[in-house]
């Protein structure tokens, strides 16, 4: 047993670390860390929508009927990506037009018409406030069952003991006093309120791993795992038809609960205030999409087994509502501090729920119901010049206080006498006859405002009819509508059979109102003309992601107002300072300075009526600035023609940003290719250099040679035999170069011609040491070869390759001390490579120059150290043919202890099969 | 006798150079690159240098360097002999202490008497 003041005092408790949670969000905010950034914060805000329905409900729903309470969670899974592509359109929408709530959203795609504002507004108010309450009863009920240990919650109970009622109360002025002071921090409703989202997230947090704790305790501890709860339900024969689904309606009703809450996930105040509302980026949604569903799948987990282990436990107590299994479970086994613990789970579904509705709804009063009177009162705007934010803040406090009291007084009237869920989904059908007014008036141009009018009158009388006055007449005081489980005596009200549907009265009466509501809406939006303020919305609406940053042209506005008036405007409602800082940055972005007696163009005065809608709701900023300002009317067509125009400029920009792009991509292009130009220029340069530089040495050589011989007749016929044989030798080098040149010109110009066939490698070899062996023999160095056989061939140019294992093997020859000279030649197949190595023991390659001896004459012109002798153009040739073969060509070296070459070529295919295939081609070709 | 050392990596060059010094009456060493023509330097000090430039490991320029800067043999002449032929190359020659700078290919008959002029 647990004391009342124990309880009472977890429960302030738990509301300061609420504040402080909250003020830590706002701490971030302004240091510029702002939580609301992170995607899983917004995820997280988002389950705002599991209230204490969801806590105690579910369970309950679950124990009364089965698998039918998934359908609130498996519609907003099913229909992510439909709520995806409806969010990302509504949040840009609400953007451009600083949208705050539902009803202004509804009225401002319809014209901004004050009618329709105030109408959603009162309707928001007539079907959430119930729902409020619920959750104030939730709270007061688990309070009195854990602080008194009182299995039995039955609502005489709540009636009876004064001091829980007292403390529902204490609760509902504490929330109020927390809505007031992180949901209003600032007049203008669309600055994030970055304190009241962290502690809802937090609450999101805290009642997903309550619940989980309790269920994994049912489960696991007290019970011997899910098998073992199942078995318990099995074997009794009372609860036999919990583990279907409800066969009163069947698949269609299953079908209208997934509706059902699928819209109520999308039109609850509270879920647009979280997603739309708070909302930093549109991004976050990809990340909602599934971290929403993740969450609602896990809270879910444990709905069933506790269910049906509350039915175990409590079978033949039925006095023990099954929507307090979750805590009276922990209860009965004397398990305090998980009853405690399952407690503020409940209460911060509750409370995260009771603050962001009250929110959403007081914004919804103020900016729908209350502002539209006081703006176009002009002895009421004279009194309070200048003053006017402060005292449309205090509204907004006043609302939410109106709010939490109404909700709190149906509590304690009417609302104790429900289960959590009849409630709560009674609010739910009355939010989704918003649905064909917002998913028209998104997505279809013509919908307009009369259609829209009646249609949600005509949905919410049925709604009323059919599910308010039932309940209302239970309480006693219209009994004379229902007689015989009939409405008006007519329409059949019983479950399975509700108004004239096989199904039970919720979805019966979604069905039917829907029906009725769209068909309205469709009917009057095609059979009425819209004004030409409405046609400017709808176009705006359906192709908002067409005008992106124009979005200030594309409210069409005309009539004769000057600056001076606007700044008036402005400083009545926002005060000196922030109106100055208002004009300044319209003068920034626009690049253009305003002076008072200038006429306002419709930009301004767009941009200005876009400023207080943020404040006082769209239709009363339209209100205002049409009775403050001289407009004159615009005809549907002009509208349509500054919007198309608009739309132009918007695409003439994109195109122009393309084209830009486009062309600096171009002038990259260029610059590199340029750059490679001159690269190439410059290697030409040392090309040439070099290669001057090569030629003149044989050309010294036979000149120096050619003047001895002619200036010294009395030369010894012994030298003059040297010499001549050296003249020789130099002009045969001089040859050789000027061929290798040629080459390596043919092969950077492509011009090179191959001739390729299938080749064995190591015949190749066998024939180039052929055509080396009497060099050998005279140097009286020792070539061995260590050939590993193979199937495969190379495809390559026989002549080429040849040339290359002579460059290779003379090298070789050169660098070898004569007669202490060795040389091993190995061929092998490496992963469908064959690998070739030329191997001597001559005195090496330095390390410095090994990666550069493939190079193209690689001393630079400035160079004055030679490379090793007898590496001229040859290496730089084999690396061409080498690489014209796919393969590759290095050296491995140590100074003093030989090189070895290595180069690598393709394996090839059996020759005759490819030869055959081949052949195959031909054949099908001819024929 | 004058004594006259010939540096150069080609071994025609070598021979051609060494028929031509012999014939004016030098006594003439030979050296394949930088390191061994220090060497003879060293060991001979001979009275002047027939030097390449472009040569592995040891180039020209550092040869030169080393004699001019060297007490020792700061006096031996200087003369190169090479493809380089640009004017930085020149400027360079000149700048590391050398006595003349002829450009290959050359005209026996002007080398002759240039490096007989030097003395």
């Amino acid at each position: 047993m647990i004391s009342n003041w124990v309880v009472i005092l977890i429960s302030v408790g738990y509301l300061i670390l609420l504040f402080l949670v909250a003020y830590f969000g706002e701490y971030r905010a302004k240091k510029g860390k702002s939580l609301l950034k992170n995607p899983y914060i917004y995820a997280l805000s988002l389950a705002v929508y599991c209230t204490a329905w969801t806590y105690y409900g579910s369970v309950g729903n679950a124990a009364e009927s089965g698998l039918n309470f998934l359908a609130t969670y498996i519609g907003p899974t099913l229909l992510a990506p439909i709520w995806w592509l409806i969010f990302k359109k509504i949040i840009r929408i609400s953007k451009v037009y600083r949208i705050t709530t539902i009803a202004d959203l509804i009225s401002t795609r319809y014209g901004k018409s004050v009618a329709l504002g105030r109408l959603v507004a009162i309707f928001c108010v007539l079907g959430i406030i119930p729902y409020i309450s619920i959750q104030l009863k939730a709270i007061s009920s688990s309070f009195q069952m854990v602080s008194g240990s009182n299995l039995v919650s039955s609502s005489d109970a709540a009636i009876s003991g004064h001091i829980f009622n007292d403390y529902t109360l204490y609760i509902t002025i504490g929330l109020a006093f927390f809505t007031i002071l992180f949901g209003t921090r600032n007049i203008d409703a669309t600055v994030k309120q970055e304190g009241m989202v962290t502690a809802i997230a937090f609450e999101s947090i805290l009642k997903l791993v309550a619940f989980l704790v309790v269920g994994f305790f049912i489960t696991f501890v007290v019970f011997d795992g899910f098998s073992d709860i199942f078995s318990h339900v099995e074997n009794d024969p009372s609860l036999s038809g919990l583990t279907t689904l409800d066969s009163n309606g069947g698949y269609s009703e299953w079908f209208w609960l997934n509706m059902l809450s699928m819209m109520a996930f999308m039109f609850l105040p509270r879920q647009f205030h979280v997603s739309i509302k708070e909302n930093t980026s549109e991004k976050h949604l990809d990340k909602a999409i599934w971290l929403f569903p993740l969450y609602l799948l896990v809270i879910n987990i444990f709905v069933i087994p506790i269910a049906f282990a509350g039915k175990v436990m409590f079978s033949g107590q039925s006095e023990v509502l099954s929507d307090t299994f979750v805590l009276a479970i922990p209860i009965l086994l004397s398990q305090d501090f998980l009853a405690i613990f399952v407690y503020l789970g409940g209460f911060a579904a509750g409370t995260s729920m009771v603050i962001v509705s009250t929110i959403a709804l007081s914004i919804m009063i103020s900016n729908n119901l209350i502002f539209p009177y006081l703006v176009s009162n002009k002895q009421f705007t004279r009194f309070n010049k200048g003053n006017f934010s402060r005292f449309l803040l205090n509204i907004r406090r006043a609302s939410i206080l109106l709010v939490l009291l109404l909700s709190y007084a149906y509590y304690s009237l009417i609302s104790f006498r429900f289960s959590i869920v009849s409630i709560g989904l009674i609010s739910f059908v009355a939010v989704a006859q918003f649905a064909p007014a917002v998913i028209g008036g998104i997505f279809w141009k013509e919908g307009n405002k009369k259609g829209a009018i009646s249609g949600l009158v005509a949905g919410f009388t049925i709604w009323f009819l059919f599910l308010v006055l039932p309940t209302i007449d239970q309480t006693g005081f219209i009994s004379f509508l229902i007689q015989n489980d009939k409405l008006f005596n007519f329409i059949p009200l019983a479950d399975g059979q509700a108004f004239g549907l096989p199904m039970n009265k919720i979805p019966a009466s979604l069905f039917w109102s829907l029906l009725i509501n769209t068909s309205l809406y469709v009917f009057l939006s095609l059979r009425f003309m819209q004004s030409s303020k409405e046609r400017n919305q709808a176009e705006v609406f359906v192709d908002v992601f067409k005008y992106s940053k124009e979005f200030e042209s594309t409210m069409v506005w005309k009539g004769t107002a000057y600056v001076q008036d606007i700044e008036e405007l402005l400083t009545h409602f926002v005060g000196v300072r922030k109106t100055k800082e208002i004009l300044k940055e319209y003068e920034y972005k626009y690049n253009l300075s305003l002076k008072k007696e200038d006429r306002a163009d419709s930009k301004l005065v767009n941009s200005v009526e876009r400023t207080l809608a943020g404040l006082i709701g769209s239709s009363s900023a339209r209100l205002l600035i049409s009775t403050t300002l001289k407009e004159e009317e615009i005809s549907t067509k002009e509208v349509l023609d500054i919007l198309k125009e608009t739309q132009q400029i918007v695409i003439v920009n994109k195109q122009l940003k393309e084209k830009s792009q486009a062309l600096e991509e171009v002038t990259k292009e260029l610059f590199s290719s340029n750059e490679k130009l001159r690269k190439m220029d410059h290697t030409k340069d040392e090309f040439i250099s070099t290669i001057t530089h090569e030629m003149r040495t044989p050309i010294t050589s036979i000149r120096a040679f050619s003047e001895i011989l002619h200036d010294n007749s009395d030369i010894s016929l012994g030298d003059k035999q040297q010499f001549l044989n050296t003249i020789i030798k130099e002009t045969e080098r001089m040859d050789r170069l000027i061929s290798q040149v040629l080459d390596l010109e043919k092969f950077n110009s492509g011009k090179q011609e191959f001739h390729l066939e299938y080749l064995k490698i190591n015949e190749l070899i066998l024939e180039a040491i052929q055509s080396v062996q009497t060099l050998l023999e005279q140097r009286g160095i020792e070539l061995t070869t260590k050939l590993e056989e193979s199937s495969e061939y190379i495809y390559g140019d026989n002549d080429r390759l040849i040339q290359v294992l002579l460059n290779l093997i003379s090298n070789a020859i050169k660098f070898c001390d004569a007669k202490a000279g060795k040389i091993q030649i190995v061929s092998k197949q490496v992963e469908g490579n064959f690998v070739v190595e030329v191997i001597d023991n001559g005195k090496g390659i330095m390390k410095e120059i090994q990666h550069s001896i493939f190079d193209v004459f690689y001393q630079a012109p400035d160079q004055t150290r030679k490379k090793p002798k007898g590496s001229g153009l040859g290496l730089s040739i084999c690396k061409k043919i080498i690489e014209y073969h796919h393969g590759k060509i290095w050296v491995e070296s140590n100074e003093q202890h030989g090189s070895k070459f290595i180069f690598t070529l393709p394996a090839k295919l059996n020759k005759s099969l490819t030869e055959q295939q081949s052949y195959l081609n031909e054949e099908n070709f001819n024929s | 006798m004058k004594k006259i050392l010939i540096v150069d990596d080609e071994p025609n060059i070598l021979l051609s150079l060494e028929f031509l010094m012999k014939k004016e009456g030098y006594e003439v060493f030979i050296a394949r690159n930088g390191r061994e023509a220090i060497e003879i330097v060293k060991k001979e000090l001979p009275d002047a240098l027939i030097l390449d430039i472009m040569m592995p490991e040891v180039d020209g320029f550092e040869v030169c360097e080393f004699i001019k800067k060297n007490n020792k043999t700061a006096h031996i002449k200087v003369v190169f002999l090479t493809a380089k032929a640009k004017d930085s190359d020149i400027q360079k020659g000149l700048s590391v202490g050398a006595d003349l700078y002829l450009k290959k290919p050359f005209s026996t008959k002007e080398l002759v008497k240039k490096v007989n002029e030097i003395f």
